[in-house]
């Protein structure tokens, strides 16, 4: 019971950034502009939260700089990708290496610790929070294990994250602009003959986004470690867009994606070394191989066919 | 002949200051970066102690990934540098083919043995200082039950792990939680999947988490800080990371065995062969300083200048994970 409450408490922890980055490219990807360079963004907005919040002293700034840096991003994509229609690829490629590179660069000029960013401590960092009454219900079995243990005790971006999953579902199910964000990237010409601006549609998916991403980064290097280091997403971003197939690019099931990703992940942490009755120890190479090899085979053989937005990846050229 | 025409050509050309004209050393970083605040920061903080003493400027080198070593190695050498230093056990096989192509130039590799006639291997004890924190670790845990993080999983981190349960197991810890944090040499710099190592093996019960892993240990100590536990850090003195909250470092003098290979290249004294540095030479020790002091009891204390004493003296062999790669404790 116990081993069960800590992993899905681990789950939790590692899902986040996977499933703020996996609605990010939602966003982009259902308005039609491919976006290979979640990782990138992620990663500059990780350096730029960290940076801020090391000098501010201030959590929030840092998300605020982490927000904007992914934006900036997000709007070079989008300039390369929309307005010039270049190929969203490359240009997603392209962030993904000036966003490797220039974390390191400025790291290094900025702070001298090789590209690490000074360690967070106090304000500067997004602490773990309990939520009211967690103390009081503890001992109620199950229920109050759930709240106090799972629920309870996490950085207040985790409960953005999961919030931001209905959040995404109602814009893009509920509203006008959902409506809009999704037929532009099935048609957009048909969007253009009703009057509406494709250009300006996809640029707001994309600072969409933006925004997800630098959230992603900010919780990253201010709430779950306490500081940049290089490379820290790890291809994080390249798992979230693999979680975005599998959930076929609809926001719940991308939870769940995210969370079974992140559930193998913590699985193969925590079952590192041990003993399994029956099988004996398993080899630690195979527990961390797991979670790829999983991916493989859910997304080879169980999950049908993922029919991608039909315009995703086209320029969109007005007929002349 | 022409090699030593374009070392003298290229010596001139920089202009170094005249008494320097002779030593021309170079040390090159492995993958986990100059400032990981442990291994390579080690190393760079003795090349920068020999620069500060002597006056004499360094070249270094940090690569970023592992198809640039040998090219890295063979310019160095090219041109005309010498000492050079490689830390890291995983320049062997670069150094095993350039040190036969320059047999003037002179070499050192750190925690590895590279048996040529030029180049000097340093090598630690490491299960010698790892079994003193481990016996740090134990007594200062309430739960006895302490965690070790490796960093990528290769006989050396092994031999760090080995150490460590044997000291904590013998000064009464009842369980060693052993992880890795993986299989490739990325597993040296991924603070984030330390630090979730570090919050499970915490949640299995350990009070004490010793990290050898690299830049990795960072996110290690960070995660047992922020939930009220005790980190041990390891090569150089982390214990100023997170003040109050490390309990010791696993202290490795990289910085000695770089400043040395400088000094002597420098005093032409430069020897080669196998440097087999313990508890004895003062290779290994742990770190005590101001951010540490309140953490060490004088029972730790005690118990720790006791298991040193015990090893220098013979009376405790710490056994070697790499004379047969197995851990006996």
């Amino acid at each position: 019971m116990d081993v069960l409450v800590q992993l899905i408490d681990a789950t939790i922890r590692v899902s986040v950034p996977l499933l703020l980055a996996c609605l990010a490219g939602l966003y982009s990807e259902r308005a039609g502009i491919f976006d290979i360079g979640l990782e990138g963004k992620m990663l500059a907005g990780a350096f730029a939260g960290a940076s801020a919040a090391a000098v501010t002293g201030s959590a929030w700034v840092g998300l605020g700089a982490a927000i904007l840096t992914a934006v900036c991003f997000a709007l070079v994509h989008g300039f390369a990708s929309i307005t010039h229609r270049g190929n969203q690829i490359v240009s997603g490629v392209a962030i993904n290496f000036i966003a490797a590179g220039s974390t390191i660069i400025l790291g290094q000029a900025w702070f001298k610790q090789g590209g690490r960013t000074p360690s967070l401590s106090g304000g500067g960092r997004f602490e773990a929070i309990t939520l009211p009454g967690a103390e009081a219900v503890k001992d109620v079995p199950i229920l109050g294990t759930i709240y106090s243990d799972i629920l309870s005790g996490h950085s207040l971006l985790v409960y953005v994250a999961f919030l931001m999953v209905p959040f995404t579902w109602w814009v893009l199910f509920r509203t006008r602009f959902g409506l809009r964000l999704r037929a532009v990237g099935e048609n957009p010409a048909a969007v253009d003959t009703a009057g509406i601006s494709v250009a300006w549609l996809r640029y707001r998916a994309v600072i969409c986004t933006g925004i997800l991403t630098g959230i992603a980064g900010a919780y990253l290097s201010v709430a779950q470690n306490a500081g940049f280091v290089k490379d820290m997403t790890a291809g994080k971003g390249f798992i979230a867009l693999a979680a975005l197939i599998f959930a076929k690019w609809k926001p719940v099931p991308a939870m769940f994606a995210c969370l079974l990703f992140g559930f193998l992940e913590a699985a193969s942490i925590r079952f590192q070394g041990m003993a399994w009755p029956m099988i004996g120890k398993v080899p630690v190479q195979l527990m961390q191989a797991l979670p790829y090899i999983l991916t493989v085979i859910l997304l080879a053989g169980f999950i049908g066919k993922a029919i991608p937005p039909r315009a995703g990846g086209v320029p969109y050229v007005k007929e002349r | 002949m022409k090699r030593i025409v374009l070392g003298l050509l290229a010596a001139t050309a920089l202009a170094f200051p005249a008494l320097a004209a002779d030593v021309k050393p170079a040390i090159i970083y492995d993958l986990g970066g100059k400032f990981d605040k442990s291994f390579n920061e080690a190393a760079f903080n003795g090349a920068e102690k020999f620069k500060t003493e002597s006056g004499i400027a360094y070249r270094d080198f940090e690569i970023q990934n592992d198809a640039q070593r040998e090219q890295a190695l063979r310019k160095f050498a090219e041109d005309g540098n010498n000492p050079i230093v490689m830390a890291g056990f995983s320049w062997a096989a670069v150094l095993e083919k350039v040190s036969a192509d320059f047999p003037d130039t002179s070499f050192a590799i750190i925690d590895m043995v590279v048996d040529k006639p030029n180049v000097r291997s340093v090598v630690y004890k490491e299960q010698e200082g790892s079994y003193v924190v481990g016996v740090m670790a134990a007594i200062a845990s309430k739960s006895k039950k302490v965690g070790f993080v490796g960093g990528m999983d290769i006989p050396l981190i092994r031999k760090f792990g080995c150490g460590y349960v044997g000291g904590a197991k013998a000064a009464g810890a009842t369980e060693v939680i052993e992880n890795m944090t993986g299989d490739t040499p990325a597993a040296w710099n991924d603070p984030t999947k330390g630090g979730e190592i570090a919050k499970a093996q915490i949640s299995q019960g350990a009070d004490v988490v010793y990290a050898a892993a690299g830049g990795t240990g960072v996110g290690v100590l960070q995660a047992a800080a922020d939930s009220g536990k005790l980190g041990i850090g390891v090569d150089s003195n982390q214990n100023g990371l997170q003040p109050g909250k490390i309990l010791t470092s696993m202290v490795k003098r990289v910085d000695v065995a770089v400043y040395n290979a400088f000094t002597d290249a420098k005093n032409d004294k430069f020897t080669a062969g196998i440097n087999d540095l313990g508890l004895k030479e003062g290779g290994v020790d742990y770190a005590m300083d101001d951010n540490n002091k309140d953490l060490v009891t004088e029972e730790i204390k005690a118990a720790a200048e006791k298991a040193k004493a015990d090893i220098i003296a013979g009376t405790v062999k710490v056994h070697d994970y790499m004379s047969d790669n197995a851990c006996p404790y």
